[in-house]
């Protein structure tokens, strides 16, 4: 496997993993609470519904012209690509409290089994089956589009579909495996990377379809990624310096990281 | 309408998300760079510069103060002695 295919495959893998792991943390929650019949007929509805957007999308996508389709993929990349790297760098500061799937699983659990149970034979309970269909649709889309925009971009859409394949059932298998929230994941250390990963590429590809080209062409991406992952790492080492100086309160911090939701 | 409104919203969180400013940031990026190559420039290094402003900008904002630690130049007032008289 080339260096460029294999950047591919760990970005790919390592997004559409953080995003299995919260599809997995709803349904574990919509399964116990409601009953597992609902739940995973809701979770089947969805990835149908996800097979049928890739099966539309996917050929209509692939027949964009390249340059229109990297600017424009370049710039939802970089959207999101900061995003998740702002998010990350504000919670590895201490600025943010750390994403908390257990803390999670247990308010939906507790919001899940508060509700009425009506339904039918597929589905005897519909606040189940929503529940669990909401969750991987939502997150689904994510993995459809981080697939999509990869692959087409990287003109490999079976690569990066397999590996979405393997993260979403590592992640769904132990989930399931230990019936419980993975709670462990280092889920802020994935977004980081996954952070990094992601404005690399939309980095890369953005300047490409806005018609730049890259010194060394796509050997530029092996000195893109490193050169944002010290600069994101520096902005954390900056963010925690400016956090100790002032004790939290001139940068308006709260006591604690963990008084602040999301 | 409330559903028209949320639905604009779920796509607003989903592309733009926390902070406008960075959306606004690449845009304007993508165009600079576009600009510059039609000008006959050499244009990859203006996404990586607008990045190495826009994400310090965009977490000074999110921490609502400035990244650098702020080096006071105030004298120190001693605490208060038990002596020292209340002041009015």
């Amino acid at each position: 496997m080339s260096a460029a295919a294999s950047a591919l495959f760990v970005a790919v893998f390592l997004a559409c993993a953080v995003e299995a792991v919260e599809a997995t943390t709803i349904v574990l929650a919509a399964g116990t609470a409601r009953g597992w019949r609902s739940a995973g007929t809701g979770s089947v509805a969805a990835i149908f519904v996800l097979a049928i957007t890739v099966a539309v999308l996917g050929p209509a996508v692939s027949h964009l012209p390249l340059p229109a389709l990297r600017v424009v993929v370049g710039a939802l990349l970089l959207v999101f690509g900061l995003q998740w790297l702002r998010k990350a760098i504000l919670r590895a500061s201490g600025h943010k409290a750390l994403h908390d799937e257990a803390k999670l699983y247990a308010e939906q659990l507790a919001e899940a089994k508060e509700q009425q149970a009506r339904g039918s034979i597929l589905a005897p309970d519909w606040y189940g089956f929503t529940l669990a269909f909401k969750g991987v649709l939502l997150e689904g889309l994510e993995v459809v589009f981080i697939v999509l925009t990869f692959g087409a971009n990287a003109k490999n859409v079976g690569l990066a579909a397999i590996s979405a394949l393997c993260a979403v059932v590592v992640v769904a298998a132990v989930g399931f495996a230990v019936k419980a929230p993975l709670a462990k994941v280092p889920e802020n250390t994935m977004k980081f990377v996954v952070g990094i990963m992601l404005t690399s590429f939309g980095v890369f590809w953005g300047a490409e379809g806005a018609g730049a080209h890259w010194p060394g062409s796509d050997a530029a991406l092996l000195v893109i990624i490193p050169a944002i992952a010290l600069f994101g790492l520096g902005l954390v080492a900056l963010l925690r310096r400016s956090a100790g100086s002032d004790g939290g309160h001139a940068a308006g911090l709260p006591q604690r990281a963990s008084q602040v939701a999301g | 309408m409330s559903k028209l409104r949320a639905f604009g919203a779920f796509w607003y969180d989903f592309v733009i998300g926390d902070d406008w400013l960075v959306a606004v940031g690449i845009v304007v990026g993508l165009a600079g760079t576009y600009g510059l190559h039609r000008g006959g420039v050499t244009a990859w290094w203006l996404l990586p510069l607008v990045l190495l402003v826009l994400l310090p900008v965009s977490l000074s904002r999110a921490v609502s103060g400035p990244l650098l630690p702020r080096r006071t130049h105030e004298r120190r007032t001693p605490p208060a002695s038990p002596r020292t008289p209340p002041a009015h």
